[in-house]
C-alpha cells in the first residue's frame, strides 16, 4: 500500500489509471456484449428490413398503415413479432381478402424469402415472438405423442375438436381445422394467438409442451389411418347418426322392400 | 298369388287317439308334444296368416337389430371392466401410452386393439344400436300414420313406446360406459339435468353418483342398468309386444276380400319363417358390413375422461340429440328464491319439454279415441291421406323433433354451411314454434289434395293420354275407368262424422248445458273430421251417374 500511495503523484499515474479503466470497460464489454453474429448479419438484416418494408407498403399498409401503426381496418403490428407474420402470411390469411367474422386460410402468394423479409420488417417495429427454428417444433421423443395428446385435450380440443377438425365459435367465428397445417405454423399459432385464438406464450406453456402438442396434432391429422374404418369426418355422433340413418336404416328399408317384392307365387293365372 | 284366409283353428286331437308314429322324427315330435304340448301351440301359431307389405317388416328390423345388440353385447361384457379404478395405459395404441385412465376406458381400448374381433364387435354393437332406435322410430311412424294404434292395439302402442324410450336411455347408458372424454361429458350433462330438478336435485345427484361428480360409482352402476336392468325389461316388453301382435292378428291394407274380420296373406310356416329368417341374416350382414367400413365412437381418439377436459362436437347419439337441442336453444334463465337457485335454463328443457315431447307419443291413441268416441275394433289400415289431421299432427311432431335435432348440431350447421351459430340458434328458437305449424298446415292440405285426386280418379277414371276429336271439333281426353279392385281401395275407408253436442235445450225446453269436456271434444272433433278436414268420398250414385253418361267428363 505504501508503494502505491508513494507513487500516486507520479506523472504517469493518471495514464496507468486510464489504461486500467479502459481495459476493464473493454473486457466487460467483450464479456457481456451480444454475440458477434448479430454484428456480422447487421448488413443482411437491414437489407431484409428494407425489402420487407417495400413489400409491406404494397401488400399490408392499406390496412395496417405505412409503418405498421394500424388503422380502423387493421390492428397495429408493433410488437407482434416475426412469428405472427410468418403464421399469418405463411398460411395465406394475410393479406386478407375481405373483412368478415374471421379471415380464412387460403393459398399463400408469397415465397418464404419474401415472408422472412416482411417478418424482419415487422419485427423491427418492436420486440415480439420470434419465428421458431426447426428443432423447436420438431419432436424426437416418442413419448411426446401421448403427452401432447393430453395437453391438446386440455387446451385445444374444446374449440378445435378431439381430432383437430375445428369447431364453431360465436357469431360466425370458428376454430379452423388443423388438417394439413405445417408444424411451424401450429407452433406459431400457439405463440402468437392469431385472430380468436388465445396465445400460449412460453411463460404459460413451455416450449417443450408446445412441441408435444405439435407432435400430437401432426400425428392425429396427417399420419394415422383410422383403425375403425371411415372416420366420417371425425366429428362425433352427429355424422354417425346421419350415416346410420342413411346407410344403415335406409339400406335396410331398401332390403325390406326388395324382400317384400319377392314373395312366393303360386302359378300365375 | 296364393292367399289363405285364417279362421278359427280347431284344437289338436289328444295324443292317445293318434295313429302310431311312422318314423323316428314323428316319434321325437310326439315325445316332445307329450311334455310341452307343442302340437296345439304349433297348430294355432305356425299357420298364422300374415299380410304382405314392406312396411310390415320395419318391426322386424327392430327385432333383429335388438338380437344383434344382445349377441354382440354379451361378447363385449367378457372383456369390459366396469370400474373407475385408475390404471396407467401401457397397451399397443401409442398416442395413449403412459396416460392415467379408468379401467373402464382402458378395457374398452383393449377391446378395440387387443381383443380378437373386438373392434368389429364394438362397432357392430354401436351401429346396430343406432339403427335399432332409428328403426323403432320408423316402425312407430308406420303404425301412427296408418292408424294401426286404434282399438284393440292401444296397449301394444304403449308397449312399443316404452321400448322406444327404454332403447333411447339404454343407448345413452351404453354411450356413457367406456368413460372416454365424450361419454364423461354426456354423464356431466345428465348430472346437470338431475341437479336442475327443483327440491330433490342435489339429493338425487349425491345418491346417483355416491358423492361428488364423477366419483367412482357411476360406471359400475350404469353398467348394471345397461346390461341387466333395462335389457331385461325390454326383453319382457318385446315378448309381450309380439304376443299381442299374434293375439290381435296383423293389420292389413284395404283390398278386395279383406275385411275387419279376416287376415289375407300367407302363413308363418313356411313362407314367413323363410322370409323372416332370411331377412335376419340380411340385416345382420348389412350391419356387419357397415361396421367393417365405417368407424363409430372412436374412443381412442377421444381420450380418457377428465372433468377438466372437453372436446367440441360433444353431442349425444342421434336419438338423444333433441335433448341437446333443447338445452342449446334455451336461454340461461335462473331465479333465486329464498336462498335457493332454480336453474330454469336446464330444468325447463330437460325436466319439462323433454318428457313432453316423448309422452305426447304415448298419449295420442287415447286422445284420438276420446275425440272419435270410436269403440269398434280396427284391423284395416288407414291410408295416411284419409286421416288428414292425424297425418298432419304426426308430420308436425316429426318436424319439431327434426328442428330440435338441428339445434343439437347447431355448431356443425354453423361450420359446414358457413353460418353464424347464433343465427342457427335464433332460427331454431323461433322455428321450434313456427315450423310445426307450417308443416301441419301444408301436410293437411296435401292430404286433402290427394283425397280430391282419389275422388277424381274414382269418378272420372284414369287419364289415358288419348286425345279424341269430336265431330263438332271439340277435343277431349279419353278417360279409362279404374279396375274394380282399385275402386275398392280408393273408397274402402270410412269417413268419421264429427261429434255433435246434444241440443242446447231438450224436448221440454229445459236447458241442458254440455260440460267443458264435451264442448272441447266437439270442437276438436270438428277440427279432425269437420268440413275442412276431409273431402266427402264419392258415393256409388255419383259414380253411376257419371259412368252412365255418354262422353261427358
Amino acid at each position: 500500500m505504501k508503494k502505491l500511495s508513494a507513487r500516486r503523484r507520479h506523472p504517469l499515474a493518471a495514464l496507468v489509471v486510464l489504461l486500467l479503466a479502459l481495459a476493464a470497460t473493454g473486457g466487460l464489454y467483450a464479456a457481456f456484449a451480444p454475440a458477434g453474429k448479430a454484428q456480422a448479419d447487421v448488413a443482411a438484416q437491414s437489407l431484409a428490413i428494407d425489402e420487407g418494408k417495400k413489400l409491406f407498403a404494397v401488400g399490408c399498409s392499406s390496412c395496417h398503415g405505412l409503418n405498421g401503426e394500424g388503422s380502423s381496418d387493421g390492428p397495429s403490428l408493433v410488437g407482434v413479432g416475426s412469428a405472427a407474420v410468418d403464421f399469418q402470411v405463411g398460411t395465406g390469411r394475410m393479406p386478407a381478402q375481405q373483412p368478415g367474422a374471421q379471415v380464412p386460410r387460403k393459398p399463400n402468394i408469397y415465397s418464404q424469402a419474401e415472408i422472412d423479409q416482411l417478418a424482419a420488417f415487422v419485427a423491427s417495429l418492436g420486440p415480439g415472438p420470434v419465428t421458431p427454428t426447426e428443432e423447436q417444433y420438431t419432436s424426437t421423443n416418442p413419448d411426446d405423442l401421448s403427452k401432447g395428446g393430453e395437453l391438446f385435450r386440455t387446451n385445444c380440443a374444446q374449440c378445435h375438436n378431439f381430432a383437430g377438425q375445428g369447431g364453431a365459435l360465436t357469431q360466425g367465428k370458428y376454430a379452423p381445422s388443423l388438417e394439413g397445417v405445417d408444424a411451424k405454423h401450429i407452433y406459431e399459432a400457439m405463440q402468437t394467438g392469431p385472430q380468436n385464438m388465445p396465445s400460449f406464450p412460453d411463460s404459460t406453456m413451455p416450449e417443450e409442451q408446445k412441441k408435444q402438442i405439435v407432435a400430437f396434432v401432426r400425428h392425429t391429422t396427417n399420419d394415422e389411418p383410422n383403425p375403425g374404418g371411415l372416420t366420417l369426418g371425425s366429428l362425433g355422433p352427429v355424422t354417425e347418426g346421419l350415416f346410420g340413418w342413411i346407410f344403415g336404416l335406409g339400406a335396410l328399408i331398401a332390403v325390406a322392400i326388395w324382400v317384400a317384392a319377392h314373395t312366393t307365387k303360386a302359378k300365375k293365372s | 298369388m296364393s292367399s289363405t284366409s285364417s279362421t278359427t283353428s280347431g284344437a289338436a286331437k289328444p295324443a292317445s287317439t293318434r295313429a302310431k308314429p311312422a318314423n323316428k322324427w314323428e316319434q321325437a315330435a310326439d315325445w316332445t308334444d307329450g311334455r310341452l304340448g307343442i302340437y296345439s301351440l304349433a297348430k294355432t301359431n305356425l299357420r298364422k296368416i300374415f299380410p304382405d307389405h314392406w312396411s310390415f317388416m320395419l318391426g322386424e328390423i327392430c327385432l333383429y337389430t335388438f338380437i344383434i345388440i344382445i349377441l354382440t353385447g354379451v361378447y363385449l361384457t367378457l372383456f369390459f371392466k366396469p370400474s373407475m379404478g385408475e390404471v396407467v395405459y401401457n397397451g399397443s395404441y401409442i398416442p395413449l401410452k403412459g396416460i392415467p385412465m379408468s379401467e373402464a376406458y382402458a378395457s374398452t381400448v383393449d377391446i378395440s386393439f387387443e381383443v380378437r374381433g373386438g373392434l368389429l364387435v364394438r362397432q357392430i354393437h354401436h351401429w346396430a344400436a343406432l339403427v335399432f332406435v332409428a328403426a323403432m322410430f320408423v316402425h312407430m311412424m308406420r303404425v301412427f300414420f296408418t292408424g294401426a294404434f286404434r282399438k284393440p292395439r292401444e296397449i301394444n302402442w304403449v308397449f312399443g313406446f316404452l321400448l322406444l324410450v327404454l332403447g333411447m336411455f339404454d343407448g345413452f347408458f351404453g354411450y356413457s360406459l367406456p368413460d372416454d372424454l365424450l361419454s364423461g361429458t354426456g354423464i356431466r350433462f345428465m348430472e346437470g339435468a338431475v341437479l336442475a330438478t327443483p327440491l330433490i336435485g342435489t339429493y338425487v345427484q349425491m345418491f346417483l353418483f355416491g358423492g361428488e361428480f364423477p366419483g367412482h360409482d357411476i360406471v359400475p352402476r350404469f353398467f348394471t342398468i345397461h346390461v341387466l336392468l333395462i335389457p331385461g325389461i325390454m326383453l319382457g316388453l318385446l315378448v309381450a309386444h309380439l304376443i299381442l301382435v299374434f293375439y290381435h292378428k296383423h293389420t292389413q291394407w284395404a283390398g278386395p276380400g279383406k275385411t275387419e274380420k279376416n287376415v289375407v296373406g300367407m302363413p308363418l310356416m313356411p313362407v314367413y319363417m323363410a322370409k323372416a329368417g332370411g331377412f335376419f341374416f340380411l340385416v345382420f350382414g348389412l350391419i356387419a358390413a357397415i361396421s367393417a367400413i365405417a368407424s363409430i365412437n372412436p374412443i381412442w381418439a377421444y381420450g380418457p375422461y377428465r372433468p377438466d377436459q372437453v372436446s367440441t362436437d360433444a353431442q349425444p347419439d342421434w336419438y338423444m340429440g333433441f335433448s341437446e337441442g333443447l338445452i342449446r336453444i334455451m336461454p340461461g334463465w335462473e331465479v333465486s328464491l329464498w336462498g335457493h337457485t332454480l336453474n330454469l335454463g336446464v330444468a325447463i328443457p330437460l325436466m319439462v319439454l323433454f318428457p313432453m315431447v316423448l309422452v305426447s307419443i304415448a298419449a295420442y291413441p287415447f286422445i284420438e279415441g276420446w275425440i272419435t268416441g270410436d269403440k269398434r275394433e280396427h284391423h284395416i289400415l288407414d291410408r295416411p291421406r284419409n286421416a288428414p289431421v292425424r297425418t298432419a299432427l304426426g308430420a308436425a311432431w316429426i318436424s319439431l323433433y327434426l328442428v330440435l335435432l338441428a339445434a343439437g348440431g347447431n355448431d356443425l350447421f354453423a361450420t359446414h354451411l358457413h353460418l353464424s351459430i347464433n343465427s342457427v340458434t335464433y332460427f331454431v328458437r323461433v322455428g321450434m314454434f313456427v315450423v310445426p305449424v307450417i308443416v301441419f298446415i301444408v301436410t293437411k292440405r296435401w292430404c286433402l289434395g290427394l283425397q280430391r285426386r282419389d275422388k277424381e280418379k274414382v269418378l272420372h277414371g284414369r287419364e289415358t293420354g288419348v286425345i279424341k276429336r269430336l265431330p263438332h271439333g271439340e277435343f277431349v281426353e279419353v278417360h279409362a275407368q279404374l279396375p274394380q279392385k282399385d275402386l275398392h281401395k280408393l273408397t274402402a275407408h270410412e269417413q268419421i262424422e264429427p261429434f255433435e253436442l246434444p241440443a242446447e235445450t231438450d224436448e221440454n225446453g229445459v236447458a241442458s248445458k254440455a260440460n267443458v269436456l264435451d264442448r272441447t271434444r266437439a270442437k276438436l272433433s270438428r277440427g279432425f273430421y269437420g268440413e275442412g278436414s276431409q273431402i266427402p268420398k264419392p258415393t256409388s250414385e255419383e259414380h253411376h251417374e257419371i259412368t252412365s253418361g255418354h262422353g261427358h267428363h
